[in-house]
């Protein structure tokens, strides 16, 4: 790998946004067949730097070179035409067209110049797909599949255009465990092809797994390029942070008190009209948290949404602290007793245009000290905002700065201070640290445990086992709907995710 | 390692680098005022082109003629008489409340308040994430509950004649938009269907009920399709100028009140509160506890209410009867959608909107315009050529961003829109 040139080399890369030097001196260098991580934070500079390596933004210094080559990129369609494909962590398919006709967009096989030849699209990504390996129905509309499926459809497009580079952006933060997995072999098949990868991440396990080299980006500047070997979890979260970070969550053992969470033979529809969730029974005590594992679409998020009161329960009884709110609208579960840190704090947690100030609101808009006969007190928005932003370390604006000007990691800090703020006597937690980097993590955590240790009923809801394993008193296992299994706080990451296959229940029934 | 950072804004953290979408939302507050100004002024060039183009009339020289017909100058009591650059004369003229431009400027205004006001029925729900362009049919609505009811009760005091009047339109109007409302939240019908349809519904059913033989057609006039006249009583006080010339009545100053009201409502109650996070994000919405049916229902009511207020303030100020004629080609509703885009759905940029489009309808009506200079019938249409680019250069927002960024950075390549950063 090393006796030939790079194929792509930036040299002295620097971008100023308003008031951010958003990259800084950066120079990476990506050899051919390797999987090269570019590690930091959010908002350390990474995207910003691919960004500028697919043509979506002109540095302002240094210079780009690919397969030694000098060259300028004005657009995304430049870096295509050198080679580089892009997968966004948002992923850019249309989801009401087919996989075919998703891959073959904007470079379309044509009969007679204008129609679309939809044989001949079938025929190549299945062919395609079938090169390497990718379980994938052409057929199939983008909206009905997986997301770890639509990201295999994104990679592919960037295939289809005949790249060598791949820059993925953040990819498994939407992905399962397994689906993981199956990216990583799928990497390795692509570099083995002769195929470079850009691996965006800030999460060092993966690093550690799939990299073969790693830069490590920090505030702008590109602190240093390391070989996996000899890397570990604990010197890179140094160059990252630029501190020691604390990497595994310090808790005490769980005192649990009285239910305050009951499920009772729950069952929920999904949007199709299946059932989605098949029965499911379980309590939370005051006092502890009950983590639920399992892959993403068996049933989580739909189980959440009946509990919170935003889907409609078809069977079953949820009460909060001995009180029946099965069937209750959302703003009622919320008054007795609820805090729900939801899935995606962008469509859900957060409006984005409003205020930090609004947001923090946003269940406590109607009644007093907020509020009184519909009129609004603006003042004591922001007062109790400046609190709680304060209370949670929330950095980046203050209670009348746009939601959407924070980060990802102060603006889950956000949805924190208003869902722990108010002082639930349950609180469920959805991904709670989906795409946020190691400091925030940490502090995620941390408040999550602290919320124990004040007697809530805390339910977590994720897809990284590691999270589930270092913060749960209790692990439920989730499979098609269905709790399969159930452990203390001692179990292994291998057990739950065989269980969480469905495994242990076949040979249950065998 | 050069510290080329200019100082940080206050309240942004230095590691995080502004989304696309966050820079771009800093320009629209940035260029809040400049962007709607220059929205207008090349609506103005290409009208101006058209003119040269099609009647070889010099555009410079047709505004002129228009603004004067405005009235506006009135405003400034001075007359400069410009010679080159630079004014050879100055002279003090002071406010004749008597002059032509000052009866001019109170046609201007009269014009003024119904736009004001269907401008908010547009922007408020707007700010609900709907798009109102039922506005005409609110007026519509309105107008003809406040003629009836200005016909009846001939013997209440006039103050009272008159809210009660208002009242009932507002309310009138409030329904005919809360119908919109009721059936976005229950069916998912598209507002945007539903308010074209209720539009067609009111000007059809007004035109039965004034037309020939309708119930509301005054008996007195046979050959008329009018309305009988509304009682003195429930005429709005005019403050200035003779009421018999059509003088400035006061539902001017409702119209500019109903701007406090707007603002005051959006910002100061839980209701505009509620209406802003629809708006803003549904899902969120609904996840914080708001019922979005509801808002979305209370939003088009409110919207129909400025409506159906603004077709009773034209009843109740100046026309005094409904005319067939009125009811079918009546535009004040549309024009609401043009003075909310370019006001940017803010209280004082409809303010200024309204006056930049009722001063073109005046300026350009046969009666104010010196048809020497050019033909009233002929501005009538540039009116509308204007108001159709400023629509359509609002909704090309990012194309005047972008003009007005490549002036302050010529070699600035455009950007693609993501949502990576």
């Amino acid at each position: 790998m090393a006796d030939e040139r790079p194929v792509l080399e930036l040299r002295g890369i620097t971008k100023q946004f308003p008031g951010v030097l958003a990259n800084d001196h950066i120079d990476f260098e990506l050899r051919r067949g390797e999987v090269h991580a570019l590690l930091g934070e959010n908002g350390a500079g990474k995207s910003t730097l691919m960004n500028i390596l697919y043509g979506l933004y002109q540095p302002d210094e240094g210079e780009i070179l690919i397969k030694g080559e000098r060259v300028r990129l004005h657009s995304p369609k430049d870096a295509i035409n050198r080679g580089i494909g892009m997968v966004h962590q948002h992923f850019m398919l249309i989801p009401v067209m087919t996989v075919a006709e998703n891959i073959v967009l904007a470079n379309e096989p044509t009969r007679a110049g204008v129609l679309l030849d939809t044989e001949a699209a079938d025929r190549r990504v299945r062919e395609l797909s079938k090169s390497f390996n990718f379980a994938i129905d052409p057929d199939a509309r983008v909206e009905s599949i997986t997301v770890g499926q639509q990201q295999r459809v994104e990679i592919l497009k960037a295939l289809y255009r005949h790249a060598d580079i791949l820059i993925l952006d953040e990819p498994t933060a939407v992905l399962t465990p397994q689906e993981a997995g199956e990216l990583f072999e799928i990497l390795g098949t692509l570099t083995r092809e002769g195929m470079s990868v850009i691996f965006i991440t800030h999460k060092l396990n993966e690093v550690l797994e799939i990299a073969d080299r790693i830069t490590v980006v920090r505030r702008g500047k590109g602190i240093d390029t390391v070989d996996r070997q000899g890397a570990t979890e604990e010197g890179l979260a140094r160059m990252m942070v630029g501190r020691e970070v604390l990497l595994r969550v310090d808790k005490p053992a769980s005192d649990p008190g009285d239910p305050l969470l009951t499920v009772d033979d729950l069952h929920v529809f999904d949007d199709r009209g299946l059932e989605a969730v098949r029965g499911v029974s379980f309590e939370v005590r005051g006092g502890e948290i009950v983590g639920i594992a399992g892959v993403d679409g068996n049933g989580q998020t739909e189980l959440i949404d009946a509990i919170t009161g935003l889907r409609k329960t078809a069977f079953g009884r949820v009460s909060i602290a001995g009180r029946d709110v099965t069937g209750a609208a959302p703003g009622t579960v919320l008054d007795r007793g609820l805090g729900h840190i939801p899935e995606d704090r962008q469509r859900r947690g957060l409006v984005l245009e409003f205020s930090l100030a609004e947001n923090v609101a946003l269940h406590d808009y109607d009644r007093p000290p907020d509020s009184r006969w519909g009129w609004l007190f603006p003042r004591q928005l922001i007062r109790r905002a400046r609190e709680l932003l304060t209370q949670f370390d929330v950095r980046g604006g203050g209670p009348q700065t746009r939601a959407s000007s924070l980060s990802g990691g102060n603006q889950q800090k956000v949805v924190l201070a208003r869902e722990i703020g108010r002082e639930p006597s349950v609180l469920i937690a959805a991904q709670p640290t989906r795409g946020l980097d190691v400091g925030a993590i940490e502090f995620v955590h941390r408040r999550l445990v602290e919320a124990r240790d004040n007697g809530k009923a805390v339910l977590l809801v994720s897809l990284e086992l590691d999270e589930i394993i270092s913060l749960s008193d209790r692990t439920l296992v989730f499979y098609e709907g269905e709790i399969v299994a159930e452990h203390g706080p001692d179990v292994s990451e291998d057990q739950l995710g065989i269980e969480m296959t469905g495994a242990g229940r076949r040979e249950a029934v065998a | 390692m050069s510290e080329r950072a200019s100082a940080p804004p206050p309240a942004s953290d230095p590691n995080t680098v502004p989304s696309v979408a966050a820079r771009l939302a800093l320009y629209q507050r940035a260029g809040g005022v400049i962007t709607p100004l220059l929205t207008a002024f090349i609506a103005f060039l290409i009208g101006g082109l058209v003119v040269y183009a099609t009647t070889g009339k010099d555009p410079v020289h047709t505004y002129k003629a228009i603004f004067k017909g405005t009235g506006l100058s009135w405003l400034s009591p001075v007359s400069i008489h410009w010679h080159l650059f630079y004014p050879a004369a100055i002279h003090w003229t002071g406010w004749d409340t008597t002059s032509p431009t000052a009866l001019n400027l109170q046609q201007t205004l009269i014009v003024v308040t119904p736009l004001i006001l269907t401008g908010l029925a547009v922007a408020f729900a707007f700010r609900c994430g709907l798009f109102n362009i039922g506005g005409n049919g609110q007026y519509t609505v309105g107008a003809i509950v406040a003629v009836q009811f200005g016909v009846w009760f001939a013997g209440l005091p006039g103050p009272l004649h008159v809210i009660v009047a208002m009242l009932a339109a507002t309310l009138a109007g409030a329904a005919w938009g809360g119908i919109a409302g009721i059936l976005k939240a229950t069916t998912g019908a598209h507002e945007v269907i539903t308010t074209i349809m209720l539009n067609w519904i009111a000007l059809w059913v007004g035109s039965y009920l004034v037309g020939f033989n309708g119930p509301m057609q005054d008996p007195r006039a046979i050959s008329a399709p009018v309305t009988r006249p509304i009682a003195d009583s429930a005429h709005l006080h005019v403050f200035w100028g003779n009421p018999l010339l059509q003088g400035l009545h006061i539902g001017f100053f409702i119209a500019v009140a109903m701007l406090f009201v707007y603002w005051i409502l959006l910002n100061r109650t839980t209701l505009g509160y509620e209406v802003r996070a629809v708006g803003f994000n549904a899902e969120a919405a609904r996840y914080g506890g708001i019922s979005v049916g509801r808002n979305f229902f209370l939003a088009m009511a409110i919207s129909g209410a400025f409506a159906g207020l603004a077709g009773s303030i034209d009843i109740l100020g100046w026309e005094f009867n409904l005319d067939l004629t009125v009811v079918q080609t009546v535009q004040v509703g549309f024009i609401g959608i043009a003075v909310a885009l370019l006001g940017r759905n803010s209280a004082i940029g409809i303010f200024f909107s309204a006056l930049l489009f009722g001063a073109l309808l005046t300026g350009t009506s046969t009666r104010n315009l010196d048809p020497s200079v050019f033909q009233p019938q002929l501005a009538g249409n540039l009116t509308r050529i204007i108001q159709g680019l400023v629509v359509l250069f609002v909704g090309a927002d990012l194309l005047i961003i972008y003009l007005w960024q490549a002036r302050k950075k010529l070699r600035l390549p455009q950007r693609k829109t993501v949502e990576q950063a």
